[in-house]
This record gives structure tokens, sequence and C-alpha cells, in this order.
């Protein structure tokens, strides 16, 4: 039971407001971490802060630190090397505009993989693990933003794959997605589970249920509990509000 | 008490927003047609000046005008009493270098502190800039050809020892400073307008700032900054006053940056208070003004013509 990455004392604010606030989480090596909670409850700050994209955001003040294989990330001056061993996938799809196959190489290409053989090779992997490649494998050179919704959004998941991260966080992958696509993409997701650790933050509790190994509760800010899923979904948790989360009665 | 008035109001909003309204359908129609002249009269002054112009050219481009002599000859004697030649060449080159050489120098200035001000330098700095950009735009063209002649020209003349100072380089540089703050200003509107969601995707595939402005930043901007660019090529072109101050107002093909040389646009600014009204030598100043239409129309044209054409490679 390996630490993969370990939040320690997180605490996040924006513009002064608080949005996280001591936060303390680990998260275990090839295993699949469910994120649950109401909106606005912290659960996408939680992710910027671990792929430090809230580098990004001049607004937002963050405190603690967040363990990389047990080394600090906050530390570490240049946050392009922690990004590439993180993949993230936002909620809503992001086509770059640029052509399928530059989205898919882009990450490869800026880690410094010139080979156009090896590139290739990445790009198909990675478009069928997103259950993509059918539906582009004859228009690789379309400007990606002509893709539908769900398309972008799968392409998306396929860029998070192409640089092989040791990470992948999912937010909210699905919402973009008809239920069909979305179950490809979970049982995708339980295969990828055994070279890398997923943190997939949903409002779906199902999809939680399904998938997870462990869930957390987030609620305004605070982490209420964390548990092994099966526990968490059947009644067995530490907390009453994340029952009544669960069972629909808030949220 | 209180449900039965809201019960009420709701009735009265729904009649009001279920009930036909011909007062309103009137007024939509009336400000469409508003806006249809709107846009109809910028069609009918386009087309109005270009007929304008040709009216008052007319006379001569249908009897002495010889396309070859305006474009091939370099003697421009309007006045000669012996005999009058109309050659522009050197008129059409001065135009060129001096849009040409203030080009090379605004377009990577302009464009660099546009990049730099959208996407690199922090807030604060940010918003000093953008006002001191906007006030050098409003820097008149008159103060710009005195700099030209004050500053410019001793420095010219004394530092790089130059016989002449009022030159190519020296209206190419004044051209260049009046040039950049547009190129910033429409240049950084255009980085502006990209979504942030493609510089934190981008991010967040471990691509580095500079990386994410010259692979995704610059590419899903180019349309905003060839308008930028364009918009400053036509401010060089058409610029008048400063060139007229800056370039020496010499009519000759120049043979080095530090040669005068005279621009389409200062000969006819030069000029016209000279040339009475309906003689020859008016109408060929009407000739240049519709040289230098058909130079900038060309020059949107051809501009679109590459945008349609990118357009249709994706």
């Amino acid at each position: 039971m390996k630490e993969k990455i370990k939040i320690q004392n997180l605490t996040a604010s924006y513009n002064g407001k608080s949005i996280l606030r001591n936060i303390n989480l680990s998260v275990i090596q090839n295993e699949i971490l469910a994120v649950i909670g109401p909106a606005n409850s912290g659960k996408t700050s939680l992710l910027r802060c671990i792929n430090r994209m809230c580098d990004f955001i001049p607004e937002m003040d963050v405190e603690g630190d967040i363990l990389l294989d047990g080394v600090s990330t906050f530390a570490k001056r240049d946050s392009t090397v922690i990004r590439r061993r993180i993949g993230m996938v936002s909620p809503l799809p992001v086509g770059l505009p640029m052509s399928i196959r530059d989205n898919v190489t882009f990450a490869p290409k800026v880690a410094g993989c010139k080979d156009p053989v090896i590139l290739e090779e990445i790009m198909e992997d990675c478009l069928k693990k997103s259950a993509l490649w059918d539906e582009v494998k004859d228009r690789l050179d379309m400007i990606a933003t002509k893709l539908s919704g769900g398309q972008q959004q799968r392409l998306t998941i396929a860029r998070a794959l192409s640089h092989f991260p040791e990470v992948l966080c999912l937010d909210e992958f699905s919402i973009a997605i008809d239920p069909v696509t979305t179950m490809r993409i979970e049982e995708i997701l339980k295969e990828l589970k055994k070279e890398m650790t997923i943190i997939l933050v949903t409002n779906l509790n199902f999809q939680a249920r399904r998938l997870s190994d462990r869930t957390a509760m987030i609620f305004e800010g605070d982490l209420l509990e964390v548990g092994a899923t099966k526990d968490v979904f059947s009644g067995n948790t530490q907390q009453q509000k994340t029952k009544d989360y669960i069972e629909g009665l808030f949220g | 008490m209180m449900g039965k008035v809201i019960e009420e109001e709701k009735r009265q909003l729904s009649d009001y927003i279920k009930h036909y309204r011909p007062k309103q359908i009137l007024r939509d129609r009336i400000m469409e047609s508003i806006i249809f002249l709107g846009g109809l009269s910028a069609v009918i002054f386009t087309i109005g000046i270009f007929l304008f112009v040709i009216k008052e050219a007319w006379p001569f481009l249908s009897s002495r005008f010889s396309l070859m002599e305006f474009l091939t000859n370099i003697e421009w004697y309007p006045v000669s009493n012996v005999s009058v030649r109309y050659g522009a060449k050197a008129l059409f080159v001065g135009t060129a270098a001096v849009t040409i050489g203030s080009m090379v120098l605004a377009i990577p200035v302009g464009i660099g502190t546009a990049i730099f001000i959208s996407e690199f330098c922090g807030p604060k700095f940010k918003e000093v800039a953008k006002i001191l950009i906007e006030l050098l735009a409003s820097i008149p063209s008159v103060v710009w050809g005195f700099i030209a002649v004050m500053v410019m020209n001793p420095f010219i003349i004394n530092v790089l020892h130059e016989p002449v100072g009022l030159n190519v380089f020296n209206a190419s540089i004044i051209l260049a400073l009046m040039s950049i703050p547009m190129i910033v200003s429409i240049g950084e509107d255009a980085l502006r307008s990209v979504p942030d969601t493609y510089r934190e995707a981008a991010e967040s595939l471990g691509a580095t700032r500079l990386e994410v402005v010259i692979r995704v930043i610059i590419p899903a901007a180019k349309n905003g900054l060839i308008a930028a660019i364009l918009l400053g090529v036509g401010r060089a072109v058409g610029e008048t006053m400063a060139v007229l101050m800056a370039t020496g107002h010499s009519v000759a093909i120049p043979d080095s940056i530090f040669s005068p040389v005279r621009t389409l646009t200062a000969t006819v600014a030069a000029e016209m208070g000279e040339a009475p009204k309906g003689s020859e030598h008016y109408q060929t100043l009407f000739t240049i003004g519709l040289s230098l239409l058909l130079i900038t129309f060309s020059i949107n044209f051809i501009s679109d013509i590459l945008l349609r054409k990118s357009w249709k490679r994706k």
C-alpha cells in the first residue's frame, strides 16, 4: 500500500473566501479514489491544487503541501515537470485549436519526443483507450474544435493519457458523454488502474460506487470522511451528512 | 392574503407574456431597418469615395494618362513649362520603402509587445503598459514629424554620420513608432480573446508558458494578429504628415536606407494647395489618390483570401 499522493493540511482560499480547509488525504497507488460532494464544495479546487493549476489563478491562496511519491510538489519551482506526471481531464470539453493528431501528440512533443513513429503509436493507443479511435481514424488532420462535444471530451481524455501520467485526475469526465460511451470509458479506467492512480471527481454517486475503491466526501471545503467505497455506499458512514448525501436527502 | 396577491401578480405576468403585442413587433421592425441603413451606409460611402476619386481623376485618366509612364517613369514634373511629365515610379517606390522599412521594425516589436502584455507580464505592469501604449497612439502625427526633424535628423547626421538626416531610415522609425501602438492594442485584444480553457488545457499537459503561446495561443489568435498587422500596414501606407516631414521629400529612387524619398501621400498633401481645381495637375493628384485606394484595397483583399485559405485547409 504505497501512498502515491499525500495531501497535507491543504488550505485554499479564493479572494479571501475559504474554499478548502485543512485537507489531509492520501491516495494509494493503483487505486481509484472517488471524490464526491455537492456543488461548490471544493472538489475541482482540490484537483487544481494537485496538478499545480492553482498557480494559474492569481486570486487563489494555497497553504499546506501535496507530496507526490513522498516529494513535495509545492516546493518545486518548475510546475511543468509535475504536470507531466499528472493527467487532467476538465469537466467541459476543450479541443485545442489544432488537428486531432496534434492534440494527442502535443504533450509528448513538448516533453521532447520527436520520433514520428512513436508519436503515431502513442496517438493511436490513446485514442483507442478513450474510445474515440473508430470515429476519427479517417480524419486525424481535421481541426479538433469541429468535433462534437462528447467527442472532444473523449479527445481530452486521450490527451490526458498521452504523456503516460502516473496519476490521472478526472473532473466530471462524463457530463458531456452519452451513457453507453461512459460505460466503455469506465471499463477502460478499470484497466488503466493497473498502470496508474486515478482520482475521480464525480457528481454521479452511482459512478463512484461502480468504479472506485475508496470514496472521499467533501462538504463546503471540509473533508468529511474517506472510506472504502463498499462501506460508504452501504450506509456504513462515519458522518450522518455523507449518508444523507448519498441517499439523496440533500445536494 | 399575501398568497392571493402573489397569485394575482403571477396571472398578470403570464397574461403579459402570452399576449400578442403589435407595438413590440413594430418596434423590432423599426430597429431592424435602422440597423440595416447603418450597414448600407458603409457600402454607400465606400463606393461613393471610389466614384468621387475616379470622377475627379477621369479627364486625365481618359486623355493624357499613360499607365506605362505613370508606373515606370521617375520624372515627376507636374508643373513644368516645357514639358510636363507624370512619372510616379519614385513615389510608389518611396511609399513601398518606408512601409516595408517601418513594418520590419513594427511587426516583431508590436506583436512581441502584445504577446508580452497579454501572456507574460503581471497585472499591474499590464495596466500601466496599456495606458502608456494608448497614450503613444494618441500623439498627433505632426508631433511625430517634429521628432523626426528635431531629434532623429540630428541624430542620424551626428551619430551615424550620414549626409542627410531626413530619409527612409528616419521615416521608417517614425512610422514604426506610430504603428506599434495600433498593432499592440489590436494584437493584445486578439490574444486576450483566446479562451483561458486553452491555456489551462495546454499547461496541464506539461507545456511551458512559451510553448503554450507558440503552439496554442498564436495559432488560435492568428486572424486577429493578421488584422493587427494589416492595420499597421494601412497606417504606414496612409500616413501623410509625419512622412512628409521625415522623408526629405525628394523625388528619387533610394539606393540605401539613408536616401531621401517622397511618398504618394506626401505628394498629394504638398501639391494639392498649388494645383488649381480641375487642372491637369489636380487630376494627376487624384490619380495618385486612386492608386492609394487601390493599394489599400488590394492589401485587404489579399489578406481576406489568405485568411479564407487557412480556414479551408482546416
